[in-house]
Order: C-alpha cells, then sequence, then structure tokens
C-alpha cells in the first residue's frame, strides 16, 4: 500500500534560516494552488514549532485512523486542502515536544508513509530550519516516491542568504532539484506614506540565486496584512485580491506549477 | 508496613539508577554565569540579541569579562554579526581559542567549516560539536558567557541544560502568536530542566517610518509583554524594528558598539541592566 502513489508532485519547502516565512509561504502557496483548482496537501514536519494548524485555523481537531493510516485534517468540506501536523497529535497543541534525534526521526517516517492523502495535485511540505534529523528523515522516507523538488525561501539579509547558500549545497549534494528561490520580507512599504524602507534588506535573494545558479521565483514585501491574516488564519488569497503581496504570490505559484509540470 | 518499606526501598533504588543515567553538570572551567538566549522559534532575533546583550553588559558594567557560544550548529550568525572569520588556533592543551572582537571572545561552529557547507548532522553527532564547542574552548576566566541557541526545543537545548549549570534563559520573541506559541514552548521546556528563566524580550516590537514616523506594528502589538505575564516571567524589554540593526548586522558592526547613543543601543543596554539584576535575583 501506497499513500503517496496518488500524490501527483511533491515539493520540499526550505530554508535553512529560521523565521524567513516557510510556514507562510507554504500556506500562501498552497492557498493559491487551491484558487487555481488543485487538491493540495500540506505536511508539517517541523515538531518542535509546527506553525501551519494555526495559520488555516483549524482549531483542535482529532486525528482518524482508518485501514490504510491517519486521516488527513481538511480545511473545508469539498476536501481541497489536506493537512497533517504533530499539533493534531498533542493532547495540547502548544505543549513542547521536547524530543531527541531518533524519535523525530520515527515520526516523520510515519507522516510519510501512514497520511492517507488519497488524490492530490501537490503536496507541500514545510520543514524546521537546519539541516538535521528532520530533514534526512524525510528524504529518507521519500526516496522511493517521487520529490520534483525544493523551493528556498529567503529574507535578503546577509544572515539568512548565509544560511540558505548552506541549504542550496545540501539539495545539490543529496540530489534535490532546486525549484527556485523566494526573497520575503522584501522591502516595507509605509501604509501612511508609501515610503519603502528595506527592513531586511533586498535584493539577496535574488544575488543569491545568480550566484547559484538558481532560479529566482520572486520577492514577496513584508506585509503587515499578510502577517495580521496568518495570524488569524484567515485565507489571505481571498481577502486582499488586489495587493502586491497577492500579485507576488500568484506569480510565485504560477511558475511552480510551470515547472512542476513541464518536468 | 513491611511491602511499604519494600516499596519505598525499590523507588530509592530506581531513582538512583535513572540519576545515574543522567550525564552530570559540570562547569566550564573559567566561567562564572551562563546565560542561554533562546526562543523556540527561528528568526525572531536569538543571535542578534545574543550579540548585543553581550556588548551591552560590558557596556553597563566595563569591569565584566563577557564571551559569546554560538550554539546554532545548523545555521552559525555569530561570526557574521561579530565580523569574525577564521580557523581558531589551538594552545598547547589542544583548547580552541577563541576569537575575538569589541572584547567579547565568541566561538562557533562558523569558524570550523567553511562558508558554504552545509552542516546535516543529526542530534547525536550535533551534541557532540556542542560538547566541544563548551569544553574544549581556552575561554579563560569570563563573568558571562552568552550562549546563542538554536531554534527549537531538542537536542541543543537538552545537552546544554544537562551538561553545563545555566543562569538563566533569556527568551526572545516577536509579538506575533506564531512566534509567541513557541516562546511559550521555549519556557515550558526551561522550567522542565530546571533553567530559571530571566525574562522574555520583546524584538521588532514596532516600526517607525524613517520619513513621516509613523508607527507601524508590523508584527503585531505587545504579545510578548502579554505573554510574559500570563507565563508569570519578567519582562525584560522591547527592542525596536530598526533599520539600523539589520544594516550594522549585516556589517558585522552590532549596534550597541556602532551606534552607542542610538534607542536602539539603549534598548539593548536596558535589557542588559534587566539580566543583570534577574540574574541577583534567581541566585538568591
Amino acid at each position: 500500500n501506497d499513500n503517496l502513489a496518488q500524490v501527483q508532485h511533491v515539493v520540499l519547502v526550505l530554508s535553512g534560516k529560521g523565521g524567513v516565512g516557510k510556514s507562510t509561504i507554504t500556506t500562501e502557496l498552497a492557498l493559491a494552488l487551491r484558487h487555481a483548482g488543485k487538491k493540495v496537501g500540506i505536511l508539517d514536519i517541523d515538531l518542535c514549532g509546527p506553525s501551519i494548524p494555526r495559520m488555516l485555523s483549524v482549531g483542535r481537531p482529532d486525528v482518524h485512523q482508518c485501514d490504510l493510516g491517519w486521516v488527513p485534517v481538511y480545511t473545508d468540506a469539498e476536501k481541497s486542502l489536506a493537512l497533517m501536523s504533530i499539533g493534531f497529535l498533542l493532547d495540547d497543541p502548544d505543549d513542547a515536544v521536547v524530543w531527541r534525534g531518533p524519535k523525530k526521526t520515527a515520526l516523520i517516517g510515519q507522516f510519510v508513509s501512514d497520511v492517507a492523502w488519497g488524490e492530490l495535485d501537490v503536496l507541500l511540505v514545510d520543514t524546521p530550519p537546519g539541516t538535521s534529523d528532520e530533514h534526512l528523515a524525510v528524504l529518507e522516507n521519500l526516496k522511493k516516491h517521487k520529490v520534483d523538488g525544493a523551493i528556498l525561501v529567503t529574507t535578503p539579509q546577509a544572515v539568512s542568504t548565509g544560511d540558505v547558500r548552506r541549504e542550496i549545497t545540501f539539495c545539490k549534494k543529496t540530489g534535490l532539484r532546486i525549484l527556485g528561490i523566494v526573497e520575503n520580507m522584501s522591502g516595507f512599504a509605509c501604509p501612511h506614506c508609501s515610503e519603502c524602507t528595506n527592513i531586511f534588506s533586498k535584493g539577496g535573494g535574488e544575488d543569491l540565486a545568480k550566484l547559484t545558479g538558481s532560479v529566482f521565483l520572486g520577492s514577496v514585501p513584508l506585509d503587515p496584512l499578510l502577517s495580521a491574516s496568518i495570524e488569524e488564519g484567515k485565507d489571505f488569497i481571498q481577502s486582499f485580491p488586489h495587493s502586491p503581496t497577492f500579485s507576488a504570490i500568484t506569480s510565485i505559484s504560477h511558475t511552480l506549477l510551470n515547472s512542476l509540470q513541464a518536468a | 508496613h513491611y511491602k511499604q518499606r519494600k516499596f519505598k526501598a525499590l523507588q530509592e533504588r530506581q531513582r538512583q539508577q535513572m540519576a545515574r543515567g543522567l550525564p552530570k553538570q559540570k562547569p566550564i572551567t573559567g566561567v562564572k554565569q551562563v546565560i542561554v538566549v533562546a526562543s523556540g522559534k527561528g528568526g525572531v532575533g536569538k543571535s542578534t540579541t545574543a550579540v548585543n546583550l553581550a556588548l551591552g553588559l560590558t557596556a553597563v558594567n566595563p569591569s565584566k569579562s563577557v564571551g559569546v557560544l554560538d550554539a546554532d550548529v545548523h545555521g552559525p550568525s555569530i561570526p557574521k554579526l561579530m565580523n569574525l572569520k577564521g580557523n581558531p588556533e589551538l594552545t598547547d592543551n589542544n583548547l580552541m581559542i577563541p576569537l575575538t572582537n569589541y572584547g567579547i571572545p565568541c566561538m562557533s561552529m562558523g569558524f570550523l567549516v567553511d562558508d558554504a557547507a552545509p552542516i546535516v548532522w543529526r542530534g547525536l553527532m550535533v551534541m557532540s560539536a556542542i560538547e566541544k564547542l563548551l569544553r574544549q574552548v581556552n575561554w579563560g576566566s569570563l563573568d558571562y558567557l552568552v550562549v546563542d541557541m538554536p531554534p527549537g526545543t531538542g537536542d541543543v537545548q537538552l545537552s546544554i541544560s544537562q551538561n553545563i549549570p545555566v543562569a538563566g534563559a533569556v527568551i526572545v520573541s516577536t509579538p506575533q502568536d506564531i512566534a509567541l506559541l513557541d516562546a511559550r514552548r521555549g519556557a515550558e521546556m526551561f522550567k522542565k530542566v530546571n533553567v530559571p528563566v530571566l525574562g522574555l524580550v520583546q524584538n521588532m516590537s514596532v516600526f517607525q517610518c524613517p520619513n513621516c514616523h509613523h508607527q507601524t506594528h508590523i508584527f503585531g502589538s505587545d504579545g510578548a509583554r502579554r505573554l510574559a505575564e500570563t507565563l508569570g516571567v519578567h519582562f525584560l524589554g522591547d527592542i525596536p524594528l530598526h533599520l539600523n540593526i539589520r544594516e550594522m548586522s549585516d556589517r558585522g558592526q552590532p549596534v550597541v558598539v556602532s551606534s552607542p547613543d542610538s534607542p536602539e543601543a539603549e534598548a539593548y543596554k536596558k535589557v542588559a541592566a534587566a539580566v543583570v539584576r534577574r540574574l541577583e535575583e534567581v541566585s538568591t
């Protein structure tokens, strides 16, 4: 029995650096792909800091078992967006998960093979920062399946691009195709006077893409409306269709879909 | 009565066996107090805060000697932030000599590996590396060792708290709920391993537009302050989101030394002063 057999594409969302917006970008891409009519799944393997359930405001649902394994949590009745996260398996999703490597590796193995995803167009895998047990475990377990590749998220500043550069080397060494780099929190436009301040710098992600010969997927601005939307678990794509952030995310999702379907 | 005594004896034997299993806490030679800077959440500014806290501690009391240990093995940021590069030299007894800038000796995995090389290590290897960074460094005599922790609540956090006595933990968070949830997990973890939580720092609290001075709470408002109240931990201070902090960080010139009279530097010095007060409180 292969729970990933009917999943058309598997995409990892990586960074190396913490706090650059992996979970936010994963969520927004999932919502954008859903709006484009795709069936999407998100596997959240950030065991210490699972953010996805909160960002999609699914609350504290019970996870049910079926013959094929765990039934994923759906965000809607139409089952267009499926999720699995450790947050759903804990008594209190806000509890600390203080586990050493081997225990994390074991659970991730289960997450990869024992979730009954059914038919999906795209499965996005949200990862924690770093290059450790979780990343090795997910790649090991996905070996039997086709992994289309990874999207790397960075903010433009030097401490971020430095870490993401290491992650790019990791991808090259493990044979993981880099689908492209996203530069997040790229410039902030004051809501009052529209003056743009590059709080976290600008262009660093694009430069990194050039330096390493990777595809640059695009920049997403630092947008308090997006932060607030994520905070409240709302669908940003539905709420703010006219914002520059919306165009940036939609454009990235189109580029991603094209490159998945072309390969 | 006999059964009770036997059961108590069994419990005591089990307790002793389990105590033998855990590593014994051994202080780092020459280091008086270890302060860990942690968060749970990535990207909230642990490293930036750790570096400016270390410099703030010397600014607040110039007679104190302070060092920085970068325990983020996968994403070591300290070399960049402190403008330090190069492989550490060894003493005659094979201890690594820390690299020093702005009067602060530092050690980081970043000094031991190539800039572009990923450090793809599982927990066990990470623990072994942390052990080396803790014990095989010639720290000399330090009043404070500030340890910049990686994000998460796993091997590194457990290893450090089990292997060395930690005077206190400073938890950094941004005001967003998503960061606070992780900060709460971080605080809970420290309670589990009996490390005193000195308090919470609210980083990236507010942004003031340099053009029109309008204030935007990009990452939410006051969440960390409220969390501190809920958890019953102290609130150590706010650090604003300021272009200068990031620009100077990228240049490896922490604001506390490069713009010592700026409001940002003052904010860090205030946190340093609060940390010193709290250390005195928890040690009595």
